[in-house]
């Protein structure tokens, strides 16, 4: 993607879908949704060029979409691994043991929370919140898709297949 | 079995509109719109149900609704589906298998509070899923003009507009909500002014929990009648119970406020290779746990819960059983209010801070008797005295751990070490 002022058309439509949900005046609502369709565009994270680019598009001050970007855990604001991988320690995951399976990736992945492979296939986001699994713990979210009921042999499994992809 | 926000999740293709209308759904909908029924007709239907709010704080919605600021002439309702307090997976499931009840209640809800938009807020980490599921919902909705402008040929208009977030736990919270609406950071506004008077851009605003507003078009449907009586005893209604922890089958179940603690355990298939139970947190993270003792024979409804101390919040019932550290539990969540802290109030930021590394400390045996008072003062100097419930949400499981399990946190300063290792 183009780091410059202009946005590529497809990308253009994407945001003028997004402010078109809020009244016309109120460009500043469209920041969150649109920061997570740039982030995606661009490898999975953001820079300051495109909060820039965003900001102008939008017509609001930079420090208005830098804060945002700063604030909301899932903006990336440094190159990561291409698959984000964020495992829930909340209560009732550690309760079932999700700790053991932080560790188990991190041994199988020779990464520590909050790193990306040097392949940079993956990364392991350090990951504050329950993510509304507890009924599946314990789970993970790869790319945002739920891994519920976890094991060794379950993880081994859905790393593998996403490394041979 | 009763079921109402889960009636179609065994179906097939839970989440399709014509599987919602086979159910009978929108029916509630479409009669509104043919008998141009009063609001306050069902403001007051709601009411005389006894429907409370789901999402936590257990608030009657029809009074809710009266609230609304009609002198205003643009006004919004905000469905809060940002389901994030640790131990509560309803939401996420009423989202992807009975989507089309959440926007039925919505359009309900609309057209009750007088407002012509509707936003859902789904948390960002919902994106992946139920994102894509409730969009699509909204998209057949649409196709069978159920939604948008001249409903039905009628001369309501109401848009439903789905939101995502980005990750931010304070978020639920629901003047934070309004604010990440507005495209700003989650934090929260000091109230009064409530949000039914100025809320989202400074308009009147209501602001439900997706449960809620789920149950509504069945209400609406079956009467208020129907609804009162599905509880047990003096207890009104449903609750989607979200049983997680040392279970046999873990599972959200949705049951009669009421019910024994003991027979939602039975329906888990009691505890994880039949342990003893040893304590529970029975309504998300940051209501006060109780010992197992205290809650097995306890009716699961919000008095029964405040008799024995603590409350029924979100219905996540955080299970434990004999083998769990309480000072490791509650190390885990200091970690986690101390991170979500929006950082506002001093006595949340600083307090959350304090509270997790004082409980870093005692958990790597360094801790002393001075620390377990510390932790109990501090707590309480956080506690009331913030905008918002965050800080409450922090302390409260402080005292609560505390006051239960003081001998374990004192062998653990004694021992160094944790009682159950």
């Amino acid at each position: 993607m183009n780091d410059k002022n202009n946005f590529p058309d497809n990308l253009i439509e994407e945001i003028d879908a997004i402010k078109s949900k809020f009244p016309s005046d109120k460009s500043k609502s469209a920041i969150i949704e649109s920061l997570l369709i740039i982030q995606h565009h661009n490898n999975g994270y953001l820079n300051e060029d495109l909060i820039s680019s965003l900001a102008d598009f939008l017509n609001v001050t930079k420090i208005d979409v830098y804060e945002v970007a700063t604030f909301y855990s899932m903006f990336n604001l440094k190159p990561v691994g291409k698959n984000i991988i964020s495992v829930c320690t909340n209560v009732s995951c550690m309760l079932r043991k999700s700790d053991d399976m932080v560790s188990y990736i991190e041994k199988k992945l020779k990464i520590k929370v909050g790193e990306s492979t040097k392949d940079n296939k993956f990364y392991l986001k350090n990951e504050m919140e329950c993510l509304a699994a507890c009924n599946g713990a314990p789970m993970m979210q790869i790319n945002h898709i739920n891994y519920e009921n976890l094991t060794y042999d379950k993880i081994d499994k859905i790393l593998d297949e996403i490394n041979n992809d | 079995m009763i079921k109402v926000c889960t009636s179609t999740f065994s179906l097939a293709n839970p989440s399709s509109i014509n599987t919602y209308l086979e159910q009978g759904g929108y029916s509630a909908w479409k009669k509104i719109i043919k008998d141009k029924t009063p609001k306050s007709e069902i403001i007051q239907l709601i009411k005389q149900s006894g429907l409370k709010g789901k999402g936590g704080a257990g608030f009657l919605t029809g009074l809710k609704w009266s609230f609304i600021n009609s002198n205003e002439k643009q006004r919004y309702l905000v469905c809060n589906s940002d389901e994030s307090e640790p131990g509560t997976c309803k939401d996420r499931d009423i989202l992807r298998y009975n989507p089309h009840s959440v926007i039925e209640g919505m359009l309900i809800a609309c057209y009750a509070i007088g407002a012509s938009v509707g936003y859902n807020y789904l948390r960002g980490e919902f994106i992946g899923d139920q994102w894509v599921v409730f969009n699509n919902a909204v998209k057949e909705a649409h196709e069978y003009n159920l939604i948008g402008n001249k409903i039905l040929t009628s001369d309501v208009s109401i848009d439903i507009i789905p939101l995502i977030g980005a990750g931010a736990y304070i978020v639920g919270e629901e003047t934070a909500m309004l604010e990440s609406i507005e495209g700003k950071r989650g934090m929260p506004r000091i109230k009064p002014p409530f949000p039914a008077v100025q809320g989202l851009y400074g308009k009147p605003t209501i602001i439900n929990n997706t449960e809620t507003l789920a149950t509504v078009p069945y209400i609406i449907k079956n009467g208020e009648v129907w609804y009162k009586n599905l509880g047990i005893n003096d207890s009104v209604g449903v609750k989607m119970f979200c049983m997680s922890g040392h279970l046999n089958q873990p599972d959200v179940i949705e049951a009669p406020l009421g019910i024994p603690f003991s027979k939602l355990l039975d329906q888990c298939g009691g505890i994880l290779d039949n342990k003893k139970l040893k304590a529970v947190i029975p309504g998300g993270s940051s209501v006060p746990v109780v010992k197992g003792q205290d809650i097995i024979d306890t009716p699961m409804d919000y008095e029964s819960l405040m008799s024995i101390g603590t409350m029924l919040g979100s219905g996540g019932i955080i299970v434990m059983d004999e083998s769990t550290c309480m000072v490791s539990v509650l190390e885990r969540i200091s970690r986690f209010y101390y991170a979500e802290s929006c950082g506002q109030c001093t006595p949340c930021r600083e307090g959350t801070g304090w509270l997790y590394k004082t409980l870093v400390k005692i958990k790597s045996g360094k801790g002393t008797q001075s620390d377990l008072d510390l932790l109990n003062r501090v707590a309480n100097q956080i506690e009331g005295h913030c905008i918002c419930a965050l800080g409450d949400a922090a302390a409260m499981p402080v005292i609560s751990f505390l006051k239960n399990f003081w001998n374990e946190f004192e062998y653990f300063v004694d021992k160094k070490q944790s009682m159950v290792i």
